[in-house]
């Protein structure tokens, strides 16, 4: 039995269904921040939080829909530009955060399908690195156009969300409770999204484009309707971490917060939503406690070596070990580890499995 | 803007040496993806990890500054072989560990493997190396020709030809030889190219000895050229070359050659007539409307969809 599964039947009968597991994971979320001994860690869990709506709104195109986004940076910075320049001083407009919640995810939305109409004909791996080069695009226009931008320095001074007469002011803690709030939609939609038509039409098209096709699925819409979901999570995200920072730069967006996003995913599980959320607190979690705490241990041992400088290494042996060894995640969904290790169980169901991986369908 | 076009005939030579730098990388993308339709990602990497072994090399050989008279030629052969072959190892070692284990799985994942062997690469030689850029030895002399207004340098003649001659050597090699057709059989059809007695393991592993042989020459000719190197260098330079396969027709080696002297040209206009910041934002809009108008590329065959 394995350790999760031993967890499980432990727990008191209501809380074994999926419903349960769900209300518990976010009622020890709700008490989370009290634990630590100090705003470092509600801080930590604040930006935690928004990693992990990035990281369920990546699962929508790269879980579901088996669409290899390299640039999902891009619409995080699109999403964190778009309340930027209509919440702070920049051009004077000073709009409701709520009310921008909602704009800034349908701009970052919009971006998605302007990127995707052109594009999403393309096989799977050129679309790889057409998001890739359009992920290195908008950072690079956002520098340049200082005028508007503030160019490197970019723009700073953002308003803070309020609830009536209530700011949030800068301690991190009624910021982790709307990302939090904001997860629970996020968790919501995607979830209930999975079971859609659209979500069913999704993973036809991730594990066979051409048969989905042929199934009546238009592939097009389907999967610039997975590009503008995965989009608007992210300016969800966009808003609740430049709301919390104060700031957004060109910095925040490179090419590594698209692999850190994505490692996140092939770690904790791709398509499955608690599998991405466990991944993408393990990696924001090794990022800020495990490598200064692992690299202070070194220097204890009087080896001069900064763990903190090898975080890409990690994740680019992440992604390698996973993919080799363990492609279905950490946490993976029912149906896709039953594909990837009908085997292991049922010897008769070898060479089916090896039917389906010889013909890329697994 | 006024149109000068003294600069614009010097930036063609510009444009042209740094192509040729392209060109010889795009031909690892194009000789790998033509194979087994990956694209390696590691590759840009392994161009920049040439340019550290070129420089290991140098240092080997104590040399710090021009060399001249007969022991130039020892010392540039000395280094580019020893690049060349330390970075078809590094090339050979990659397809094994990575790629080879999921020859058959879904596409997405050697691509995401192939993500992860070049932030590998890039932290060991950020580890090696630190983080600034290095200098690299002004080991070729470099006179200077003009023709009219427009400068020319001995390094960019050099770069230039080099990239041109392993081109030759390349498609003579490819078209004229048993392993360069065990190669194009494998490219075709894998199962059939091994029911013909094709080792295809041996024939994948030697497309990715020369491809990433080639991109430890275009290292040794980059370091050169631009007289430093940094470990990111590759990230930049990869899409770059890239971009080129994908132009001149992805698996098309002649192709690849064409796309990357025309990249390099279209960033040195860029860099000259509109600005240096633009140039990355036009190259990548260059990826993406080739991709969108003509995927095959310019020299390409149309793919069909393989069911």
């Amino acid at each position: 039995m394995t350790l999760a599964a031993r967890i499980t039947s432990s727990l008191p009968a209501p809380l074994r269904t999926q419903r349960g597991k769900t209300a518990l994971a976010f009622a020890v979320a709700l008490v989370l921040p009290f634990l630590g001994h100090n705003g470092g860690f509600t801080n930590f869990l604040a930006d935690a939080g928004a990693f992990v709506l990035l990281a369920l709104g990546l699962n929508i195109v790269v879980g579901f829909a088996g669409l290899l986004d390299l640039g999902y940076a891009a619409f995080f910075a699109i999403g964190s530009y778009s309340f930027a320049m209509l919440a702070s001083p920049q051009f004077g407009i000073h709009l409701p955060f709520w009310l921008l919640l909602f704009i800034a995810s349908g701009i970052a939305a919009v971006f998605g399908i302007l990127l995707g109409a052109p594009t999403l004909r393309l096989r799977g791996d050129y679309l790889a690195i057409v998001t890739l080069g359009f992920g290195e695009i908008v950072p690079q226009t956002f520098l340049n156009l200082s005028q508007w931008t503030g160019g490197p320095n970019g723009i700073g001074s953002l308003d803070q969300p309020a609830i009536g007469p209530y700011k949030f002011g800068f301690d991190a803690l009624p910021y982790y409770f709307m990302v939090l709030g904001l997860i629970a939609l996020a968790v919501w939609v995607a979830n209930n999204l999975r079971t859609s038509r659209l979500g069913r039409a999704w993973m036809a098209i991730r594990e066979d484009e051409l048969a989905a096709a042929h199934m009546g699925i238009n592939t097009t819409t389907t999967k610039l309707a997975a590009f503008a979901m995965g989009a608007s999570f992210s300016g969800l995200a966009g808003c609740a971490l430049a709301s919390k920072l104060q700031l957004v730069s060109p910095d925040q967006f490179g090419f590594n917060v698209s692999v850190f996003i994505l490692a996140m995913l092939v770690l904790g599980g791709m398509g499955n939503i608690p599998g991405v959320i466990v991944g993408s607190l393990i990696l924001s979690a090794l990022e800020r406690f495990v490598l200064p705490q692992g690299t202070n241990f070194l220097h204890s041992l009087h080896l001069n070596l900064d763990l903190t400088n090898s975080r890409f290494l990690i994740y680019g042996v992440i992604l390698v070990m996973m993919m080799l060894f363990r492609p279905e995640g950490l946490i993976p969904s029912s149906q896709r580890k039953a594909e990837l290790h009908a085997a292991d169980d049922d010897p008769t169901a070898a060479a089916h499995e090896q039917t389906l991986y010889t013909e890329g369908v697994a | 803007m006024h149109f000068d076009p003294t600069l614009f005939a010097q930036q063609l030579i510009n444009g042209l040496s740094l192509g040729g730098i392209y060109a010889l990388i795009a031909l690892g993308y194009t000789m790998v993806y033509g194979i087994i339709e990956l694209i390696n990602f590691a590759h840009g990497d392994v161009y920049t990890l040439g340019t550290f072994f070129s420089l290991a090399i140098l240092t080997l050989l104590g040399v710090t500054g021009v060399v001249t008279g007969p022991m130039l030629i020892v010392v540039v052969a000395v280094t580019i072989l020893g690049a060349m072959i330390l970075c078809g190892l590094t090339g050979v070692i990659i397809e094994r560990l990575a790629y080879r284990r999921l020859r058959n799985a879904p596409k997405l994942a050697p691509l995401i493997t192939a993500i992860g062997m070049s932030f590998i690469l890039e932290n060991l030689m950020l580890y090696w190396k630190g983080p600034s850029p290095i200098p690299f030895p002004a080991v070729i002399p470099n006179p200077e020709f003009t023709l009219g207004a427009v400068t020319i340098q001995a390094k960019q003649v050099m770069v230039i030809l080099l990239a041109i001659v392993l081109m030759v050597v390349l498609q003579a090699f490819v078209y004229n030889t048993k392993l360069g057709k065990a190669m194009r059989a494998t490219a075709q059809d894998k199962d059939a190219a091994q029911l013909m007695g094709i080792n295809i393991n041996t024939t994948i592993a030697l497309t990715f000895l020369i491809g990433s042989a080639l991109a430890g020459a275009a290292g040794f000719v980059s370091g050169v050229y631009y007289g430093s190197t940094w470990f990111f260098n590759g990230f930049g330079a990869g899409l770059k070359a890239f971009t080129a396969a994908v132009l001149g027709g992805i698996g098309n080696l002649a192709g690849a050659m064409l796309g990357g002297f025309l990249i390099g040209l279209i960033e040195a206009m860029t860099t000259q007539f509109i600005g240096d910041q633009w140039s990355n934002v036009v190259v990548f809009s260059v990826l993406v409307i080739v991709l969108i108008f003509r995927p095959s590329g310019l020299l390409g065959e149309a793919l069909p969809n393989k069911v």
